[in-house]
């Protein structure tokens, strides 16, 4: 519990000279209003504007023909191959990076856990990824890593085949492997921000603990099993679930790398939704596809808030 | 001398020595582990920035040729082909929504943590959950409002829907940095009769200062770095530096160095802002609740 809320737990008394009355209350409010009144314009309005399109049969390739169609498009949504194979590549796709990136972030974590010549040093180039533009590193990957003929994973193969004398095969990385190629790139780009919460997490752990344990003979593993990962539990949920938020509404990496394909094979919800919107100019279907990702990301994210909202339980602030 | 003490030690404590030793062994094997993971995930990176020094010819080859000559024509060509205006039109946008974030975050924060209206914590989750929402179901909706407006292709669009983006984070960041000035200072400066301004200026600012940069740093990294919007909403005149980089690789022939050159022009303020911005990154990422 005290492991993501490090602050002290004593909470002091807000701050009240009187009972707040209607006056105080709204001079309270006020410096809320300007970024609550914002935001309900620029995130509010959009959708509700989605869910009116969303039942209308519109395409603007077929101008004049705009008119209501019910449930037409949800229908569609449902029943359309696609889309189904969007869904579950979004599934795949944020599932497996999450996952990968979480337990490459949890080894690197444990590893700058220490004290080590050079440890700023190391952590600064492992953050890097995450820092790199996501487009210029989709367009990295793609070009100067995964090319067959020049890019340097078969290049490196190559030049180890030629020292040790055997003969290094070209591998077609994006269209052998399309779906690893895509999460082999986000994996790097997110592992540090996994390695970062973790490494949070790990120097909140108090040393005297562990050092009980080792003095009352706990080996390295047991103290992990038993000490550590418990106090780890709740920075690896906030890790997930903070990663899966982001990871989910990948774009720029499918939309470079493999446009989606070969076929369907790498599109997510996010890049057939925008194929739907400008390519196909489907406007009905894209608005009634965005607000079932909407409701599916709701069911979503009430289990991911019951998560984050143990971190406001701590405050007693009225 | 130095070899009567060790065996003096060693007598003395006769299995001291070789578990002591074998932990240090242990420990140098980790560190190297270490160093080999930040060479493999910085190997990406140190590519980029060396092939973008390369020549055309020398950057697609295969084996790589590491050591090829250096060059700086790569980022010449660049700014030949003209790339200032999209690093402008970034550097507005990201900028400006920065600050605008901050302008109305701040003071949303104070009133959510040390003045907190009532039922603050159902705010705090409105908050939250307008950033949980994906934001391709926002694309068409804004696409066609933008269109209606007559503000396709303006800088100003991409300000106001970066600033619609990043205050939840910005909100939920400054909260937690806040909360950290102390209550008895501010109740002392309440009863020595400060005024808000003054007790803003002396008390408050000082501690949120620090937060108050990392939290501007962190918008100022995701605006920068956005490009689904910046695609589908610009042109020709409010197109950002991601929209250049896609831009760029539609002609045939070799491109490699010209891309990596692009590419490590366009990271390089983010690069900077993150590194410099390290120790508050992890708070701003994880909405302050990790520090």
């Amino acid at each position: 519990m005290t492991a993501v809320a490090t602050r002290p737990r004593r909470s002091a008394p807000p701050l009240r000279t009187h009972a707040p009355d209607r006056r105080e209350r709204w001079r309270r409010r006020l410096p809320l209003l300007p970024a609550l009144v914002f935001l309900i314009i620029v995130t509010q309005l959009p959708f509700l504007t989605t869910v009116g399109i969303s039942f209308t049969d519109w395409n603007i390739l077929r101008p004049g023909q705009r008119g209501f169609a019910g449930l037409g498009n949800y229908v569609t949504v449902f029943t359309d191959g696609r889309l189904r194979a969007a869904t579950v590549n979004t599934g795949v796709l944020t599932a497996s990076t999450v996952l990968v990136a979480l337990l490459i972030g949890l080894g690197l974590a444990m590893l700058l856990d220490r004290s080590f010549r050079g440890r700023g040093l190391v952590r600064t180039l492992l953050i890097a990824p995450f820092l790199v533009m996501p487009m210029a590193s989709a367009l990295l990957w793609k070009h100067a890593l995964y090319n067959p003929s020049y890019g340097l994973l078969n290049g490196t193969m190559n030049a180890a085949g030629q020292v040790l004398g055997f003969q290094a095969p070209t591998v077609e990385w994006i269209s052998t492997m399309p779906m690893t190629a895509v999460v082999a790139s986000l994996v790097w780009q997110w592992t540090p921000f996994m390695m970062l919460i973790l490494l949070a997490g790990l120097q909140s752990q108090s040393t005297e603990v562990i050092e009980a344990a080792s003095v009352d003979g706990a080996g390295g593993l047991a103290t992990f099993r038993y000490i550590t990962l418990p106090h780890l539990r709740q920075f690896l949920e906030l890790a997930v679930l903070l990663g899966s938020i982001y990871v989910v509404q990948t774009f720029d990496a499918v939309f470079t790398i493999t446009q989606g394909g070969p076929g369907t094979a790498t599109t997510n919800l996010p890049y057939e939704i925008y194929l739907t919107m400008f390519r196909k100019y489907e406007y009905g279907e894209a608005a009634a596809a965005g607000v079932v990702v909407v409701i599916g990301t709701i069911i979503v994210a009430t289990f991911a808030l019951r998560v984050v909202s143990s971190l406001l339980r701590d405050e007693r602030v009225t | 001398m130095t070899a009567t003490t060790t065996a003096r030690r060693g007598r003395i404590r006769p299995s001291a020595r070789p578990p002591e030793t074998a932990v240090r062994r242990r420990g140098r094997a980790w560190t190297v582990l270490a160093w080999i993971a930040a060479a493999v995930f910085f190997a990406p990176v140190a590519w980029m920035v060396l092939t973008s020094l390369h020549a055309e010819v020398d950057a697609a080859t295969n084996p790589p040729s590491l050591f090829a000559p250096l060059t700086l024509d790569q980022y010449r060509l660049l700014f030949g082909r003209n790339i200032t205006p999209f690093l402008v039109n970034s550097l507005m946008a990201s900028v400006l929504s920065t600050l605008l974030v901050l302008g109305l975050a701040i003071p949303a924060a104070y009133a959510l943590s040390i003045r907190p209206v009532e039922r603050w914590r159902d705010v705090m989750f409105f908050f939250l959950s307008t950033k949980m929402l994906p934001v391709i179901a926002a694309l068409l909706p804004i696409y066609l409002i933008v269109q209606r407006l007559n503000m396709l292709d303006n800088v100003w669009t991409l300000v106001v829907l970066y600033t619609a983006f990043n205050l939840p984070i910005a909100l939920w960041m400054m909260r937690s940095f806040l909360r950290e000035v102390p209550r008895e200072i501010l109740e002392a400066a309440q009863v020595d009769g400060a005024g808000l301004v003054t007790t803003l200026r002396s008390v408050v600012a000082p501690v949120a200062l620090p937060g108050i940069v990392a939290t501007g740093l962190i918008c100022f990294i995701f605006s920068w770095n956005e490009f689904l919007f910046a695609v589908n909403l610009t042109a020709t005149r409010a197109a950002t530096s991601p929209v250049f980089l896609v831009g760029f690789i539609t002609n045939e022939g070799l491109f490699l160095a010209r891309l990596c050159a692009a590419a490590t022009l366009v990271s390089l303020p983010v690069l900077i802002a993150g590194w410099a911005t390290q120790d508050k990154l992890v708070r701003g990422l994880s909405l302050g609740a990790v520090e």
